[in-house]
């Protein structure tokens, strides 16, 4: 008796990525249902027209044609309201408190590893999958799933991903963890999928324009203002345009020209003060991490020896982390980091694998 | 797997008869019916038998009939066209809260360009109050525009009374009927009708074809330009392989009406007795009784539309969650809405509506599948665990209804 094919449900974006993960599942054997998730409300026809977002009209007709060449059955299931909540909302409010989220962290974390799975297990599927590059196993020496780095390094997303739990690794697929991107593209040709050279999709989805400053403008501008820059001694060395409008590390943009270089070492919420600093003001060694998620372990009850990284494109780094109360986390360096910014996540490695990760909460 | 079509709101499969004569007028006599020689004369005298038999499946004159691209364009026409032709004498619109978006928006649009509109609203049966309607009468009334049947909940309007309403006031009135007609009578004097919309595809035609009746007397501006068809109402050359199978749907559709809609009826009430005699929590939305013979939609408590539509779709049953738009991705429904359901119990809304080819065995099908899965739905929904404090919380629990 031919036994009965696995039921799976492929986040499909419209890009590469996701349309060769739902191809190479159905040639593995899955029976495989393609959903795009709509995320973004795009109810104006002047702003929808061809903006390229990763949520927009046109990417679900871009994921639609590759389930129609793909022969899959393809839906659009709608997470609009839980987006607005989830991740744009908190996305405002970070900004305005001083900090510098990562969306993309809350979109995985709430959306798709979360809300999108429970849906797609209540269609009766086995699993879910998705076009990240990470590789996800169950290791023995642990007993547990594990989430570990993907073959091509420079596309490694482990980063945006440390927040998912056993139940949500061992329901989910990552195939495009074992290949490059070069790979991806050229398989991706040979399925004769339309979107196999389509750019890379921008940086934060629901900026379509990838100017964030306009959008925090246009959302929360009456919460955005002026005040003063300082410098690391309290002196005032000018005006700003509104915290949210500055990052930790910046130099380009501050509208004002000093002797020397001049950089943004932290955000002062109850100021309302960017405090700018000289380059070496800029490293730090030290970071406290809360809400924390740790993956390769159930927890971790004394000091561990890892590498960490403090943002998406960062080299994991040489570090310690001690375990503090209310599952918070200190980090210590070995060599100072530059930039160690409030509201990014850290994520830690045993080798190849996350240990966990948190959001950082202050550079210490 | 045999596939089960309940989505006969969304659109029905053409007829073959209507599949076969619109052929014709393609690769046979395809000529412009506005042409002066032999092949525009013969395609000319297709659209003109298709223009009686659509006018006197309504009781309308031939000469009151328009053809349009469907439903859709016949709204815009007739309340953008009427309103701009009358905005002398006033520019205030009275419509209901549960309209197509073909009528909603257009009205969205007339407000931009300065006119008043007054949206009435709908009882929980999503019924109008005609007195809600007596009440926004102004001497700036110009037109009046309520469906005859709604699209996603059946329920029918008193037209006739409110036709006799507009009459009586001298303000122009039109009807969205592109549910109604080909499933319960329409006859454009009986129901004191100026103006209504009619698309082929909801009975049996093709796709692409409409018209709009505009009563002989009632003013109305076109909204497209370029061409003297349609007594220049509609310009454009006129679609006649879709006029002609237009033409045979609406008089095939109305012969059979009262057959249709004893059948139909008959197995929409088997389905509505059923599913909420095995299903807890569920509520029939719209009227109980003034309903289209055809409609059944059902709201389950603690899950969402979206995926009772979805596992439907995957054992074979094609039905709808509110209306189906560009994307295929659901939004909470304003009628639904409107008729006073809150947000959750709207998302968990399920629309089927059934045609002439459904059978009974079909429906003992849907019988016994959609029970199993609302309740594998409902084993995963963390609402229905806590289904019990919600029900302390809020009283407008949708108990069963028979």
């Amino acid at each position: 008796m031919q036994k009965k094919k696995k039921k799976i449900v492929v986040a499909m974006s419209g890009g590469v990525d996701s349309s060769l993960t739902a191809a190479l599942l159905r040639d593995e054997g899955y029976e495989v249902i393609g959903v795009t998730m709509q995320i973004w409300p795009s109810d104006d026809p002047e702003k929808e027209a061809d903006q390229g977002g990763c949520c927009s009209l046109s990417a679900v007709d871009d994921a639609r044609r590759v389930a129609d060449t793909l022969d899959i059955p393809f839906y659009v299931m709608n997470f609009r309201d839980l987006f607005e909540v989830k991740v744009i909302q908190p996305f405002i409010g970070e900004y305005l408190a001083g900090k510098t989220p990562n969306p993309c962290i809350n979109c995985n974390r709430f959306i798709k590893f979360d809300a999108f799975l429970s849906k797609a297990l209540g269609l009766g599927a086995d699993y879910i999958a998705t076009g990240h590059y990470a590789r996800i196993g169950f290791s023995n020496e642990y007993g547990r799933y594990t989430l570990c780095r993907a073959q091509d390094d420079r596309k490694d997303q482990t980063y945006a991903l440390y927040n998912m739990n056993q139940q949500q690794l061992e329901r989910t697929k990552m195939p495009l963890g074992e290949y490059t991107k070069d790979e991806v593209r050229r398989m991706a040709e040979n399925y004769k999928l339309g979107v196999a050279h389509k750019p890379e999709s921008q940086e934060i989805c629901f900026v379509t324009d990838n100017d964030y400053h306009r959008f925090l403008r246009e959302k929360a501008g009456e919460e955005i203002n002026p005040g003063p820059f300082l410098d690391t001694k309290g002196n005032v060395l000018g005006q700003h345009e509104g915290m949210a409008y500055y990052t930790v590390g910046q130099r380009k943009g501050l509208g004002i020209t000093f002797g020397e270089p001049m950089y943004v070492v932290a955000l002062d919420p109850e100021r309302n003060a960017v405090i700018l600093g000289k380059n070496d003001e800029v490293f730090g060694t030290e970071l406290l991490a809360g809400d924390n998620n740790i993956v390769l372990f159930d927890k971790i009850t004394e000091q561990l020896a890892v590498h960490a990284k403090i943002r998406y494109s960062a080299k994991p780094a040489e570090a310690v982390i001690t375990p503090i109360e209310n599952g918070r986390m200190k980090l210590k360096f070995s060599e100072p980091q530059r930039a160690i910014t409030p509201g990014q996540a850290v994520v830690y490695y045993l080798g190849d694998c996350v240990v966990g990760g948190g959001t950082i909460e202050e550079k210490l | 797997m045999n596939k089960i079509y309940l989505d006969h709101s969304a659109t029905t499969r053409t007829d073959e008869d209507v599949a076969t004569a619109m052929l014709e007028y393609m690769t046979g006599n395809y000529g412009n019916p506005s042409s002066v020689h032999s092949f525009g004369r013969s395609a000319r005298k297709a659209v003109e038998e298709a223009r009686e038999k659509a006018a006197k499946a309504i009781g309308a004159e031939p000469n009151e009939i328009i053809f349009t691209s469907g439903g859709t364009e016949a709204d815009n026409l007739a309340v953008r066209g009427v309103a701009y032709a009358n905005k002398k004498r006033g520019n205030h619109i009275i419509t209901s809260s549960i309209e197509h978006h073909a009528v909603l928006d257009a009205c969205k649009a007339l407000e931009r360009d300065g006119f008043q509109v007054t949206y009435v609203p709908v009882d929980e049966d999503g019924m109008v109050n005609i007195e809600d309607i007596r009440n926004a009468i102004t001497d700036q009334t110009i037109l009046i525009s309520i469906m005859h049947a709604n699209n996603e909940v059946g329920t029918i309007q008193p037209i006739r009374e409110i036709g006799a309403l507009a009459r009586a006031k001298g303000v122009f009135f039109h009807s969205d009927t592109v549910q109604s007609v080909g499933k319960i009578p329409v006859d454009v004097n009986e129901l004191n009708i100026d103006l209504l919309s009619i698309s082929a595809h909801k009975f049996y035609g093709p796709k692409g074809i409409g018209c709009l009746y505009m009563r002989k007397g009632v003013r109305m501006l076109p909204i497209s330009f370029g061409g003297s068809q349609e007594r220049k109402r509609r310009p454009g050359t006129l679609n006649v392989p879709g006029i002609a199978g237009f033409g045979l749907a609406i008089e095939k559709a109305v012969g059979s009406l009262d057959e249709q809609a004893a059948f139909q009826a008959r197995l929409r009430d088997k389905l509505i007795k059923e599913i909420t005699a095995r299903v807890e929590d569920v509520k029939l939305n719209g009227h109980p009784t003034e309903r289209l013979p055809n409609n059944v939609n059902l709201s389950f408590r603690y899950i969402e539309g979206e995926s009772l539509l979805l596992s439907l779709d995957m054992k074979g049953i094609a039905a709808s969650s509110g209306s189906a738009c560009t994307s295929g991705s659901l939004d909470p429904s304003h009628v639904l809405l409107a008729l006073g359901l809150s947000h959750e119990i709207a998302h968990g809304s399920l629309r089927m509506t059934l045609g002439k080819d459904n059978t009974e065995e079909e429906i003992d099908y849907v019988i016994k599948v959609l029970p199993e899965i609302v309740e594998r739905l409902r084993a995963m929904s963390p609402l229905y665990a806590n289904r019990e404090k919600a029900n302390h919380q809020s009283k407008e629990c949708c108990s069963n209804v028979q």
